[in-house]
């Protein structure tokens, strides 16, 4: 067969626009002259120590939670799990500006309760509130390998005289190593990319140096910094795709069953955890609510939000089919597929500095809902293309094949038999893009048209001008959102069990 | 009637399918058996037109597809039963056998005749093996196809379910009065269910015949042996009809009716199967030694080592019992022809 494949063409172009950032900015930076000086080091520094302890946190969270919620039998198993992944769907940002206005002299915390409380801000405030809300990365990562693990090694080891501890130690541990190093990874990409909690913290990392060059004019030295801050993304991308996570003969996987006063002292233990991330924000944000009321907030503001992104996810799906398709394909649609991951790496600070760019090459373009609508596209079309690539990828070839040998032309066999199958990957993938797109801050605060004030905008508005009462109804609205995108998280997760291929055999 | 002629298929540059004629009779039954990996699969996918061809010609009366100028596979009017089964698992029974049908009346047909008006409103996650098999096999035959093609229909099925599936669908195919390929790689079935059996091998069709041809008279000794339990006895055999009028082949224990194959003459191999061969443990001269036994159940199988080297199975009645390491006396015990090979 030396035609190539349907899909290629339409994914190939789709894979190039989504170089497009990249090109622009080697463009956009070759206008500066400041290429390194002290002032880049220190920002360079400040993002790496940001990164390292973020990894540090976020593993030293993680990994025991992901034994707890992967090993220890107790009832509402689902319940603690989902409630301690919930972190990974609230924006950070949501939790550095509850926190931010919560300690410190005149925080919330002392105007409530009178106690006084050590403020926390820069390094080691970003660090906490990355930590804080990157552990599910590894959580969910160690997680699900631990659950692929046999329980008869760490049995036989406990047979040969290990104590449990021990044989969780040496037996468990070292097998789950790499899983443990994706997610410390990803966690690591978040604190790369992440805009609104060093801002808010008044840390100096790539991404607010970033907003600060581009709202001085300084568009060209905030591609400059683009890029340093890819090249870094870049490196972790690399890492990344050199982990290959082992794969072992899944059996019956181990399961505990302390005693209840143990269980109930490892739940007391995580509840530090849960108080700082989830219940922190919403009792601050209702306090707000309570004391200042709705003013100043507009729907507009939601109803823009939502406009936006509704269009985006649209668009996204739309532009998935053919990628999903071409990387099922063969090789050659799977690098493309790869290409158009690369947008997700970028970060939404980089990719507005890109777009802002173009918006000004093309004034047709420029402050219009377009650019933004592509911004939001460009960096979470992979999440439509991921979940458009598992249904269609589920779907047993013989399906297709046997809907032609009863006669169906391809396109009939296509509209028929794979696009209803597919279809729940794409309302899937729809709503994740939707609700990536909502809390999206950085892009949207560069692209918006003026006068454009979404959810995650206003915040930021608020944050600036220092009322951060009227924080109360977007933060609340934001962290309602990241519920309803947990819950379909969540759900894809368990319908996985129960996919198409199950079909086979029985 | 379905012709291929010459068909070869290549992936990239390996051949695995290498100038394949036959030939199909209205309702008649082809059996495809092979070791993995023989083509079989790949055959049917060429005469489906799922995969693209090399060379040759694939016709039935209205088509012929070519390399150059393939017809594509829902123009073939074809049938094809997958190993996997392949329902369409958001459709129920119903709509999977009616997927591209007009006229319900076939369907219901055949879904009563295979028993499955109780799972119309089914989906096939919820039903077993068998049952999923009968609805793709109804479904298959719903749509009125000009032949079938059956990819290891019962492969993925426990070795009970085997057994009666096999003669439902071969019941249902005659029935059903369309020719059909059938692909498997069990010789057992193969022998009871064809009418004709092709053997493959490295993509090659090394013999297509009846059932009995192909285990009596095999073409060669790959074919012999993939039929069943062979051995092959140092005999000796003169082709001079006038010398030999009875086709006898003199060995050294026994003397039988042979079938020269491929002109033997002269030393030769005589094809023996473990049921031509009698045991005795009790004779006064016995000629060889028991190597192992295996308890099969109704018979005991026996490795024999004669005194003269040939190493023979034997099958004989379980009373029979000879320990190993025990001598005994084999002898040659049939009455119609053995095939005798060239040496």
């Amino acid at each position: 067969m030396t035609n190539w494949p349907k899909s290629y063409p339409l994914a190939l172009l789709i894979a190039l626009m989504a170089l497009l950032p990249v090109g622009v900015l080697f463009s956009l930076a070759q206008d500066s002259a400041q290429f390194f000086d002290t002032h880049n080091l220190r920002v360079l520094g400040n993002t790496l120590a940001l990164m390292t302890l973020t990894i540090i946190g976020s593993v030293l969270i993680g990994v025991p939670l992901a034994l707890f919620t992967a090993y220890v039998q107790m009832p509402f198993k689902r319940f603690w799990l989902i409630v301690l992944a919930a972190p990974l769907a609230l924006p950070s940002y949501i939790g550095a500006f509850a926190m931010y206005f919560s300690f410190g002299r005149g925080g919330e915390i002392e105007n409530v309760l009178g106690v006084s409380t050590p403020p926390i801000s820069g390094l080691w405030g970003s660090a906490l509130v990355m930590s804080l809300y990157t552990y599910p990365f590894v959580m969910m990562t160690t997680r699900s390998s631990l659950l692929s693990l046999d329980a008869s090694l760490v049995n036989a080891a406990r047979t040969l005289g290990l104590s449990l501890g021990a044989s969780l130690w040496r037996v468990v541990l070292p097998r789950v190593v790499n899983s443990i190093a994706a997610g410390a990874l990803l966690a690591a990409l978040y604190a790369l990319s992440d805009f609104g909690t060093p801002a808010i913290m008044g840390l100096d990392t790539f991404t607010r140096v970033i907003f600060v060059e581009y709202n001085a004019f300084g568009l060209s030295q905030a591609a400059m910094l683009s890029l340093q801050l890819m090249v870094i993304v870049g490196l972790i991308l690399f890492i990344e795709s050199r982990i290959s996570g082992a794969t072992e003969r899944p059996g019956r996987h181990l399961s505990l069953f302390p005693a209840p006063w143990q269980r109930n002292l490892m739940l007391f233990a995580t509840m530090p955890i849960v108080f700082m991330s989830i219940v922190l924000p919403l009792a601050i944000f209702t306090l707000w609510l309570v004391r200042e009321g709705t003013g100043g907030f507009e729907l507009s503001y939601a109803w823009n939000s939502a406009h936006a992104s509704f269009i985006a996810a649209i668009v996204a799906v739309l532009l998935a089919i053919p990628v999903a398709h071409a990387a099922i394909a063969g090789k050659a649609g799977r690098l493309m597929e790869r290409i158009t991951y690369f947008g997700f790496g970028v970060p939404g600070i980089v990719m507005g500095t890109a777009l802002v760019y173009v918006g000004l090459q093309l004034p047709a373009f420029y402050q219009t809902l377009s650019l933004l609508v592509m911004a939001y596209v460009l960096r979470f079309i992979p999440l439509a293309v991921g979940s458009v690539r598992t249904t269609a990828e589920n779907i047993d070839s013989g399906l297709v094949k046997a809907a032609r040998v009863l006669g169906a032309s391809p396109r009939e066999a296509f509209i028929r038999i794979t696009l209803p199958l597919t279809l729940r990957g794409m309302i899937a993938g729809a709503a994740l893009v939707f609700l990536e797109a909502m809390r999206e801050l950085p892009a949207t605060l560069m692209l918006g048209p003026t006068g454009f004030e979404t959810l995650a905008t206003y915040m930021w508005r608020v944050y600036e001008a220092g009322y951060f009462g009227r924080a109360a109804v977007p933060g609340l609205l934001l962290v309602l959102l990241s519920g309803v995108g947990l819950i379909l998280m969540l759900s894809g997760e368990r319908k996985a069990q129960f996919t198409v291929t199950e079909d086979k055999g029985s | 009637m379905l012709r291929v002629s010459d068909l070869s298929v290549n992936y990239g540059d390996t051949r695995v399918v290498d100038k394949l004629n036959l030939a199909l009779g209205q309702d008649e039954i082809l059996m495809l058996v092979g070791p993995t990996g023989c083509g079989k699969t790949t055959i049917l996918q060429a005469l489906a037109g799922l995969i693209p061809i090399s060379e040759g010609e694939i016709s039935l009366g209205n088509w012929a597809s070519t390399p150059k100028k393939p017809i594509p596979p829902e123009k073939r009017n074809v049938g094809m039963v997958f190993q996997d089964f392949a329902l369409f698992p958001h459709l129920t029974v119903q709509q999977n056998v009616c997927f591209r049908l007009k006229d319900t009346q076939l369907a219901d047909h055949w879904l009563s005749l295979l028993g499955l008006e109780s799972f119309r409103d089914a989906k096939p996650a919820r039903l077993s093996g068998g049952q999923k098999q009968r609805v793709a096999l109804a479904r298959t035959l719903a749509h009125e196809p000009a032949f079938v093609l059956l990819d290891e229909p019962l492969s993925n099925l426990d070795a009970a379910l085997k057994d009666s599936l096999r003669w439902e669908i071969r019941d249902a195919l005659k029935k059903a009065d369309v020719p059909a390929i059938w692909v498997t790689h069990d010789q057992e079935e193969a022998l009871s269910v064809g009418d004709r059996v092709g053997i493959l091998n490295k993509g090659v069709l090394e013999q297509l015949d009846t059932p009995e041809a192909c285990y009596s008279t095999p073409a060669s000794r790959f074919v012999a042996r993939f039929m069943g339990e062979a051995s092959f006895l140092q005999a000796s055999y003169d082709n001079n009809s006038a010398s030999n009028p009875n086709n006898t082949v003199i060995t050294d224990i026994g003397n039988v009716p042979g079938t020269p194959l491929h002109h033997a003459h002269g030393d030769v191999d005589l094809l023996v199967r473990p049921d031509d061969l009698s045991l005795n443990g009790a004779h006064p001269s016995p000629n060889g030694t028991v190597e192992w036994v295996r308890y099969e159940g109704e018979s005991r199988l026996y490795a024999v080592t004669l005194d003269n080297g040939s190493h023979l199975k034997v099958r004989v009645s379980h009373e029979n019992a000879i320990k190993p390491g025990e001598r005994a006396h084999v002898q040659l015990v049939t009455t119609h022809p053995l095939a005798v090979f060239p040496k």
